[in-house]
């Protein structure tokens, strides 16, 4: 018996192989190709282990220093630091970053290894309906050898919008899919057929079927997570936009305003009830979804254009976009941590800014501890892990803040220039213009005259010349961030990267509070000069806005040549600097 | 391309000329520049979107989504779909892939296949012959398109799911584990196709050929699985054509003929929900006891679907339609009870009754 069923596998072997052997190279090819893109992408994913393996999700690596993605709902049941596992089958240890609850999203950084297999970024705008994708992690947590679950399919539709549950863990502007995506899928890859990552893992449909595949998952667009990449590496709690307008579609299908706050940016731009709201964030805007996609993929004080028709004239304007949660929302979620319940069914989300009521305490501090036990922090994790109130992280707003401006003295330091700077040009005209910076004021004088602000008071009732925003005291603070530096200027920290019009890429922010100001430097993203600032009196007016032109080198340190003065529409002022004059040290 | 050698009857020679040729057009296709596979598959996709509904009507209580899917079948605006609940209202609204809204009549329906073909007032759309459909065969590389949660709105394209035929099987086969009235062959998937709001999709193969309409959800009553299926057009286009060409309703010189004492609802002893609506479908409300309705066994929540071999649409249409048949003539009535269709025949007034168990 057992020799005829020896005989009769041969046979069956024999008959077989010619099968085999008659595969279309091209199809054996596309085999083998796809099973090297699956190989390969699969390293870069990361099993993540929270609560001693009662729960966790999946994430990725996306740079070789081990920053890798996952999604907040993940993290956050992890606390501050967590363990992943790759599939080179080993554990590594990993602290939080940044968080980002409305998106969805966390950053952590895996640590011990500075050649980390890190995923290459698509551009996910690219993704079209019916490309080939495959999501990788660790559904079910069925990782514990480390090996990571692959599932391919087809893109189901892209720039889709899935409500969120209250405020938090929206998606917008997401992918859709039929590759598996399963519980402790959250938070991992989904890679394009080159194995490129074009999205994370994060929410399906799943209503009556119960918690499993439907074959509708839903990824956030890496195209999205790259605006706010870095906002999480200021080691913050980072929030979403919101426009301060609401908007529905009308029988013409077109999309129009029906709120908006007189306090918000865009109201100060002209847009008005009633409006027709054509583009935003460069796209067409046709369906109310289509806003709300164009809207979700930005972080709050992002510069973005709208392009709105307002009686029969259409206007194209910069919008400075708010965030959805007041500060003392941010706080509480700092504090507490928001209530997370994914995968939930649709509930409206409020589109109108929230307002913390007047007289509102604003919380300070963060208590100790996280609401569920955490395991002790490994001492690798302890080095790369500060505590501080209002942050997810702090270790990484420090390092990210002395890099930027580590970049900015490198071509000179200001620190010696401490004395009285004259700044000698014209502007208008030809008129001649004359700045005298010190450490306590900022003084103007024009052929009609002069105008002094002390730098030593409330700034936000002296915001002159009138019309300005406050050019006198943004000059001068503008001098005293160069030369006091991040330690020294008031508390100053990262902020993230942003736009910033004639920059290519992205810019480094810093925020300094100054007294009752804030200012917002931004970085050329190209070689690291400060290529403009913001003096912000008030959120619900226009700041006082310089731009520095044409770096050249004085006495050792880089000056511009030119200062651009803007103010809500206008250009105050346009200044060509013709002399540089430093006195050798500060008057007392 | 290996439809070449399709075997067919022909003579030695034609043979040869067949082989000759099939050996010439292998030739040119290997050095003919070759589409790349993802984007030859966007451009079927991109065509068969546009074919594609989504259809907004009844529903949005207790876990009924008020929106399906569907796909036209005409350039001057007919929409295939399923027959449900979400077609139960005046006001049904078909969005096409381009962004347009509109009013959507339901011109007709068949309960036995579950579908319905709806109208929209628009010219020369792009649509799917019917007459050109191809059957599927198991391992049929499919495409399904659908509105699936509704997640797509205004001009923002349906859901796309890829998979294959696994078994083509009927349904009848699997009666008591599948309630629904469709008892004819349907292609299983691989694909987690059916999902709320996908009922009324198309399934096209990878050419974008139309292969069948995505049924509505079924769950077995045995294991609780959720079946994903498709009902193949070979199955509904006789019925459908039917009713595009009008051919399902009685002609209009019919409807003039009225008998000397014609039928009605209290002669029946039947009592329908209140006519609230342009179309509100025929549930009964009561049977009164002892009537020829109750008789015959007709109950409350029957949804009566046809009168004799005539589709009802609406409490106003079963009303008419009794009042062409003679009141004391016997009746054929099937209603729809629960998700079977039940054959009821109304036995004149008089007739000896029928001992029931």
């Amino acid at each position: 018996m057992t020799q005829r069923i020896a005989w009769l596998t041969l046979v069956c072997l024999l008959c077989c192989a010619p099968a085999w052997a008659q595969v279309d190279p091209d199809v054996q090819n596309a085999e083998a190709d796809r099973v090297a893109v699956v190989e390969r992408a699969s390293r870069s994913a990361v099993a993540i282990f929270a609560n001693g393996g009662q729960g966790g999700g999946s994430g990725v690596v996306i740079s070789p220093d081990g920053y890798a993605l996952s999604n907040f709902h993940v993290t956050n049941e992890a606390g501050k630091h967590m363990q992943c596992g790759m599939a080179d089958g080993k554990l590594y240890e990993a602290v939080i970053v940044g968080i980002d609850p409305t998106g969805d999203v966390a950053l952590i950084k895996l640590l011990g290894r500075e050649d980390f297999p890190a995923a290459e970024l698509a551009d996910s705008d690219q993704v079209q309906v019916g490309d080939w994708c495959f999501t990788i992690g660790n559904p079910f947590l069925l990782a514990t050898d480390l090996q990571p679950t692959v599932a391919y399919g087809v893109i189901s539709g892209v720039h889709r919008y899935q409500y969120p549950a209250g405020t938090i863990l929206e998606y917008a502007d997401c992918l859709q899919a039929d590759a598996a995506i399963n519980p402790g899928n959250s938070g991992g890859p989904m890679y394009d057929a080159q194995g490129r990552l074009i999205g994370i893992n994060g929410r399906g449909s799943f209503e009556k079927r119960g918690r499993v595949n439907v074959g509708v998952g839903y990824a956030i667009s890496i195209n999205q997570i790259k605006n706010f990449l870095g906002h999480l590496k200021s080691g913050r709690l980072v929030d979403h936009a919101t426009l301060g307008a609401s908007v529905r579609s009308d029988v013409d299908r077109r999309v129009v305003v029906d709120d908006i706050l007189e306090q918000s940016d865009a109201y100060r731009r002209g847009l008005r009830y009633g409006d027709e709201v054509v583009r935003f964030g460069g796209r067409d805007v046709n369906t109310v979804n289509a806003f709300k996609n164009a809207l979700g993929i930005f972080p709050q004080g992002w510069r973005v254009p709208l392009v709105f028709r307002h009686r029969d004239e259409t206007f194209e304007v910069l919008v400075r976009l708010r965030g959805v949660h007041s500060q003392a929302e941010l706080n509480e979620m700092l504090v507490g941590g928001p209530k997370v319940e994914p995968e939930k069914g649709p509930e409206k989300k409020p589109e109108k800014d929230k307002e913390p009521a007047p007289g509102e305490p604003k919380p300070d501090r963060m208590p100790a501890g996280h609401p569920h036990q955490e395991a002790p922090m490994p001492e690798v994790v302890k080095r790369h892990f500060i505590e501080r109130p209002g942050y997810v992280n702090y270790y990484f707003n420090e390092l990210n803040r002395d890099r930027v401006w580590k970049a900015l003295v490198a071509r000179g330091d200001y620190a010696g220039l401490s004395g009285a700077w004259t700044v000698l040009g014209t502007a208008g005209m030809g008129d001649l213009v004359e700045y005298t910076l010190t450490e306590d004021s900022a003084t103007i004088k024009l052929a009609s005259g002069e105008l002094t602000v002390g730098l030593d008071g409330e700034l936000s009732a002296r915001l002159d010349p009138p019309g300005s925003g406050g050019l006198l005291a943004a000059m001068g603070l503008w001098r005293r961030f160069l030369v006091s530096g991040v330690a020294q200027f008031g508390n100053v920290s990262y902020w993230g990267t942003a736009p910033l019009e004639g920059h290519e890429g992205l810019c480094d922010v810093l925020l300094g509070v100054y007294r009752d100001v804030e200012c917002r430097f931004y970085f050329d993203p190209a070689d690291g000069q400060l290529a403009a600032m913001e003096l912000i009196a008030d959120e619900d007016d226009d700041p006082c806005e310089l731009y520095f032109h044409d770096y050249h080198e004085v006495q050792g340190r880089m000056f511009p040549r030119r200062i651009e003065v803007r103010h809500g529409d206008i250009v105050y002022q346009s200044l060509d600097c013709k002399e540089f004059k430093f006195e050798e040290r500060a008057a007392k | 391309m290996l439809n070449s050698f399709n075997t067919q009857a022909v003579s030695q020679p034609g043979r040869w000329r067949t082989f000759a040729c099939a050996v010439v057009a292998l030739a040119m296709l290997a050095v003919a520049p070759r589409v790349p596979a993802a984007e030859s598959l966007a451009a079927t996709i991109d065509a068969v979107q546009a074919k594609i509904v989504k259809i907004y009507g009844a529903g949005g209580v207790r876990g009924l989504e008020a929106y399906q899917s569907g796909f036209l079948i005409s350039a001057e605006g007919h929409v295939l779909t399923v027959w449900s609940y979400v077609l139960d209202t005046d006001y049904i609204t078909a969005t096409l892939d381009d962004g347009r809204r509109f009013e959507a009549k339901l011109v007709s329906f068949d309960p036995r296949l579950e579908l319905a073909v709806l109208k929209v007032e628009a010219t020369e759309l792009p649509h799917f012959d019917l007459a050109a459909a191809v059957p599927g065969e198991v391992g049929t590389r499919v495409l399904a398109f659908s509105n699936l949660f509704g997640v797509a709105t205004g001009d923002e394209a349906a859901s796309v799911q890829h998979g294959v035929i696994a078994v083509k099987t009927r349904l009848d086969a699997r009666r008591g584990v599948f309630e629904t009235p469709y008892h004819g062959s349907v292609y299983v998937l691989d694909a987690m196709t059916n999902n709320p709001g996908a009922a009324g999709g198309a399934l096209v193969n990878d050419e974008g050929e139309l292969l069948g309409m995505l049924g509505k959800e079924l769950r077995s009553a045995q294991n609780n699985i959720w079946l994903n299926y498709a009902m193949p057009i070979d199955e509904l286009r006789a019925s459908v054509e039917a009713i595009v060409a009008g051919r399902d309703r009685p002609a209009e010189q019919d409807k003039q003929d009225r008998p000397d004492h014609p039928a009605d609802l209290a002669s029946l002893g039947l009592v329908l929900v209140p006519d609230v609506l342009e179309r509100t479908p025929p549930y009964v409300d009561l049977v009164r006891s002892g009537s020829r309705a109750a008789v015959s066994g007709l109950k409350p929540d029957d949804l009566v679907v046809y009168l004799g071999e005539n589709i009802v649409q609406s409490c106003k249409n079963l009303r008419e339609e009794l009042g062409r048949l003679e009141r004391d003539a016997e009746l054929r009535v099937v209603v729809m009870r629960g998700q079977e269709l039940v054959e009821v025949v109304i036995k004149p007034a008089g007739a000896p009754e029928e001992n029931k168990p």
